[in-house]
């Protein structure tokens, strides 16, 4: 397997785009051809990613050393390099992209939104692929800037085109404008104002590194320089600041999420999906890859008040689901919360934390991508997304009424769950910090963490009574509900399974990350910080 | 005084007088329904005239004539090579549009000529007086050009508007011009950069430096000397319009930067606050009225006045913050490189597009791409990448300009990138308007009855040529950063 070492990581990420451009010249009549040369393909990402799972050395290794490592010039009037690699940290990652992949594939066999179009969204959707799985596994940071960016176009077409017809007005606005043109254009604004700023950080690490030796866009050359305490000061603080808006936005923590409910709630069902299980991680993810390996100090500065606003994400997403009277936009709200005990969990800058956020960035990915599919097959049969029309659905459809309530149990974090191990061990990192934060700031925010894991039961079990229990409404009398269909199965019995063996195995995960995120903590923070908390882990 | 001729230094320029002779001669000599061939001559031609700068290229070094006032190096080379790549595709796009509209078609290639070869000769001048001439030759044509469509009256104001503040600016550019000359007796941009390295205090000299700055400006189109290229634009003929905002706005960038970077480099504390401003406010004024444009060529328009903004800024943070004008200066030249690419391709959607649905309105490309999804998806490429978004070429030319404004330092760089950003955002959404009426809107209902012209096969290619490196250059922007290292060659000029 000499070859994969070299070729598996640009095959996974370059197989999809490889593929949007062939379906692009099968015509679009060929529905059969082009769903089943788009199934080939994820398939065949995720195949190769488990290729990568069983090749893939656990344990051992330091951070900042990486496996299938592809380092060839790119742009070598900059020294930007084509550097790709994976590690523990991003493995899972990198995996759930590529499955949730061929799930939304499998769904979208025949759930097509108005105005139809299969080849476009298809298109579209391998794009996205490449842009996700580039994300995680980019190790230069223009090369990790454009697949970062990548992902903008496939989506804002996919929320533009395919997206909720319902008019709505927008204060401000004279006209009543439709729903999806909205949202399209204030995902794309918002996650373009915070890329240029974090563009800018990227370039004056860049600039500063040339201090110490060549300019160099590097991650693992800047991680090195980062440990030795190369980037300080006022310097390190507006770098820090301009990633942070950019990250930020991604995730996206409160104050900046404002787009989120509306993008999802937009969105064609599979690009919610594929919203909430994957891009919404890019963000979350480059904290962990950039911001707290590169420039530490100001890590451990800006922690106190991206726990704070991590808190105040997930006290305010628990309370505006509380308010939401539509069903998805109630689920697109939950994202703001769970996004929330990630960034907690980051906060903390200790191995448990981290930890915490990654096994919640793949739970919530899981989770909330199949809430997704469920609110989507339900408006595709109800045609309508209101909580009070809703109601009985156990009646109407047990099969998908029983999985709605499996998944809103999984993702109020219920013990057994994969929902349950992110939010708990958020909450016991931010007990025990890292040395030298303020722990009145962590522990408080743990208390209304804590707060904020009840609110997120009260929210989802309101949903759960709302559309799930009760007398059908008499509108209903007479229609005949087709129950989950084969293909909605396919794509949901693979989530269900993950959820339950995470939850109840979470060391499949941990497997992949205790090792290289307690190596990470060693090596940015000193060894003697960490040796009291990682018994725990 | 040496006035030994080098012919193969020269021959690029040759090959084109050449051509537009021929193409003189022939419109003559033909019959009214041959006056096709005056179109294929200007193309072969054109094509001809890559020849000798290949040559040049492959043998590399720098050749001096006429005591240093032309000039053949790198730099030059590769800006011909775009001025002459950027006037194949303004031919490509002329040929089917001037043929359809029954214009004097050998009249047309002829003026468009004479424009190229005072284009290729700017990268070539190092004095002031082939500077002047250069630009002339460049503008004076366009006159003519921009009010080609004689029945319709805004074809005559575009061109009459053109005219005269072409003039005004032709007018204060010489006056500028003649204080340094006056003032150092030197018309060598090295003799000027000696003469004038003490005299920053001198009134007379501020007042020179000002006026050449404000007669560039006026030939650039940057705010807020800017009013005559909305009207011009939407008035002149669509390909005369991409021949404007690409070729003659590059021509007086290039010839704006060789006078500020190698005749005046010791006076940038005159002129690096102007281009600061300028570059701002370019980028701010376009923005802000492109947002409420409904015509397409008119937010064409705009964006190529904030476009020019963009440019600016490089060159002007390293001016402003007193560090290298070298990474400056090639950043500004990538950008101007990338710009023409995607502009000119962004033109030949316009054009393909009005076949298409007879109109120039945004809103009547509703629906567009549902019709016609392959010009949809190239119109697509352009307009996103005029925004900077990746993987198209404009993000790297985005990328260049940042990155040399960080490299510059300090709090007035710093401010005017954060300027910049906060326009890349603006920018975005009225790039995205066209994609959304092209994309996201519904075809209206009940379909127009305008008859759809296909797009002739020298559009086609104009199209693929643009949008393929377009593509090419997002994924693997070396293909674009020869010209960085060629715009060094300059530098060492201007260093020894």
């Amino acid at each position: 397997m000499e070859w994969f070492d070299s070729w598996g990581l640009t095959l996974i990420v370059f197989l999809p785009l490889a593929g949007a451009l062939l379906l692009g010249l099968v015509p679009g009549d060929k529905e059969d051809i082009l769903k089943r040369g788009a199934l080939l393909v994820t398939l065949a990402a995720f195949g190769l990613s488990l290729v990568l799972i069983w090749l893939f050395e656990f344990g051992g290794g330091t951070y900042n050393t990486y496996q299938f490592e592809v380092n060839e010039s790119w742009i070598g009037a900059i020294n930007a390099n084509y550097h790709l690699g994976v590690d523990g940290i991003s493995l899972p990652l990198l995996v759930l992209s590529t499955f949730v992949m061929v799930l939304a594939v499998i769904y979208s066999w025949n759930h097509w939104e108005e105005p139809y179009n299969p080849k476009a969204f298809l298109i579209l959707m391998l794009i996205l692929a490449t842009g996700m799985n580039g994300t995680f596994v980019a190790l230069d940071l223009v090369l990790f800037f454009i697949f970062f960016e990548i992902v903008l176009l496939p989506m804002y077409f996919m929320i533009g085109v395919w997206g909720d017809r319902t008019p709505r007005k927008i204060p401000g606005f004279a006209k009543e404008i439709e729903t999806r043109l909205y949202a399209s254009i204030k995902f794309f604004l918002f996650t373009l104002f915070g890329s240029a700023f974090m563009l800018l950080g990227f370039l004056a690490l860049y600039f500063k590194s040339g201090e110490f030796g060549e300019r160099t866009f590097d991650i693992v050359q800047l991680t090195e320089l980062g440990a030795m305490g190369s980037f300080t000061g006022t310097f390190a603080f507006l770098v820090f600041g301009a990633m942070f808006l950019g990250f930020a936005v991604k995730v996206p923590m409160w104050p900046f999420h404002t787009w989120l409910p509306d993008a999802h709630t937009a969105a064609p069902t599979v690009g919610s999906v594929l919203l909430a299980a994957i891009l919404l991680k890019l963000g979350s993810y480059a904290f962990i890859r950039i911001s707290i390996p590169i420039l530490p100090e100001e890590a451990a500065n800006w922690a106190p008040a991206i726990a704070i606003l991590a808190v105040i994400g997930i006290i305010y997403g628990s309370l505006a689901c509380l308010a939401q009277t539509d069903m998805k936009r109630l689920i697109a709200f939950s994202s703001v919360g769970h996004m929330g005990f990630v960034m907690l969990g980051i906060a903390t800058l200790t191995d448990i934390g981290i930890n915490a956020a990654i096994i919640g960035m793949v739970a919530h990915g899981l989770i909330t991508g199949l809430l997704f599919f469920l609110a989507g097959s339900m408006s595709h049969r109800y045609h309508t997304r209101e909580m009070d029309r809703l109601g009985g659905n156990m009646k109407l459809m047990p099969v998908m009424g029983g999985i709605l309530a499996f998944t809103a149990m999984a993702s109020l974090g219920l013990p057994g769950l994969a929902g349950f191990w992110g939010e708990f061990m958020a909450l016991v990192g931010s007990y025990n910090p890292l040395d030298g934060l303020p722990l009145g700031v962590f522990r408080t925010s743990m208390v209304l963490g804590a707060i904020g894991t009840v609110l997120t039961a009260g929210y989802m079990l309101y949903m759960l009574q709302k559309v799930n229990l009760g007398e059908p409404k008499a509108e209903w009398d007479g229609h005949e509900f087709h129950d989950v269909d084969r293909w909605e199965m396919t794509a949901w019995v693979p989530l269900i399974i993950l959820i339950v063996v995470i939850g109840v195995y979470p060391k499949i995960i941990f497997e992949s990350t205790t090792d290289t995120v307690v190596s990470l903590i060693d090596t940015v923070f000193g060894s003697d910080v960490t040796a009291s908390i990682s018994s725990g882990g | 005084m040496n006035f030994e001729i080098d012919y193969l230094a020269l021959a690029p320029e040759l090959v084109i007088v050449a051509t537009l002779l021929a193409v003189f001669t022939l419109d003559l000599l033909l019959p009214r329904p041959k006056k096709y061939w005056t179109a294929t001559v200007a193309v072969a031609g054109t094509a001809l005239a890559a020849m000798p700068l290949i040559i040049l290229a492959v043998e590399g070094g720098t050749r001096s004539m006429f005591d240093g006032s032309f000039v053949v190096d790198e730099f030059a080379l590769v800006l011909k090579g775009l001025f002459i790549v950027a006037a194949y595709l303004v031919l490509l796009l002329s040929h089917h549009y001037i043929e359809s509209e029954r214009f004097y078609q050998g009249e047309y290639y002829f003026l468009l000529l004479v424009s190229v070869l005072g284009s290729m000769m700017m990268a070539s001048a190092r004095d002031l007086i082939i500077l002047f001439i250069a630009l002339e030759l460049t503008t004076g044509p366009l006159y003519l050009l921009a009010g080609w469509r004689k029945g319709d009256v805004k074809s005559n104001e575009a061109s009459l508007k053109y005219f005269i503040l072409g003039v005004l600016s032709t007018a204060i550019l010489l006056w500028g011009m003649s204080l340094l000359y006056g003032l150092t007796g030197e018309i060598t941009f090295s003799g000027i950069a000696a003469a004038t390295s003490g005299m920053a205090g001198e009134p007379a000299v501020v007042v020179a430096v000002l006026f050449v700055i404000v007669g560039f400006a006026f030939k650039i189109a940057a705010a807020p000397f800017h009013f005559w290229a909305p009207d011009t634009y939407e008035g002149a003929p669509t390909p005369v319009t991409a021949y404007l905002s690409v070729n003659s706005k590059a021509a007086g960038f290039v010839a704006m930067l060789l006078v500020m970077y190698l005749a005046l480099p010791d006076l940038s504390g005159i002129w690096a606050p102007a281009l600061w401003l300028l570059a701002a406010l370019s980028m701010t004024l376009g923005n802000l009225s492109a947002i409420r444009q409904s015509n397409i060529v008119r937010l064409l328009a705009y964006s190529s006045v904030a476009q020019a903004g963009f440019m600016l800024v490089p060159f002007a943070a390293a001016a402003v913050a007193g560090s290298d004008l070298e990474e400056g200066f090639s950043a500004t030249v990538i950008y101007l490189v990338i710009y023409a690419v995607m502009n000119l391709g962004a033109f030949a959607c316009v054009i393909a597009a009005a076949n298409r649905t007879g109109t120039g309105e945004i809103d009547g490309w509703a629906g567009l791409g549902r019709l016609d999804a392959r010009l949809g998806l190239l119109i697509g490429i352009f307009f996103f990448s005029l925004a900077g978004i990746p993987p198209l070429a404009g993000w790297f030319a985005k990328f260049a300009m940042f990155r040399s404004v960080i490299l510059a330092g300090g709090t007035a760089t710093v401010v005017l990138a954060i300027i910049a950003a906060v326009n890349v955002v603006i920018a975005f959404y009225y790039y995205s308007r066209v994609i959304k009426a092209v994309w996201l809107d519904d075809p209206p209902e009940p379909a127009s009855d305008h008859v759809a012209v296909p797009p002739s096969v020298s559009l086609r290619l104009a199209l693929l040529i643009s949008a393929g490196l377009t593509v090419a250059i997002g994924f693997y922007p070396t293909i674009a950063t020869f010209v960085a290292d060629a715009s060094r060659v300059i530098a060492q000029a201007a260093g020894g």
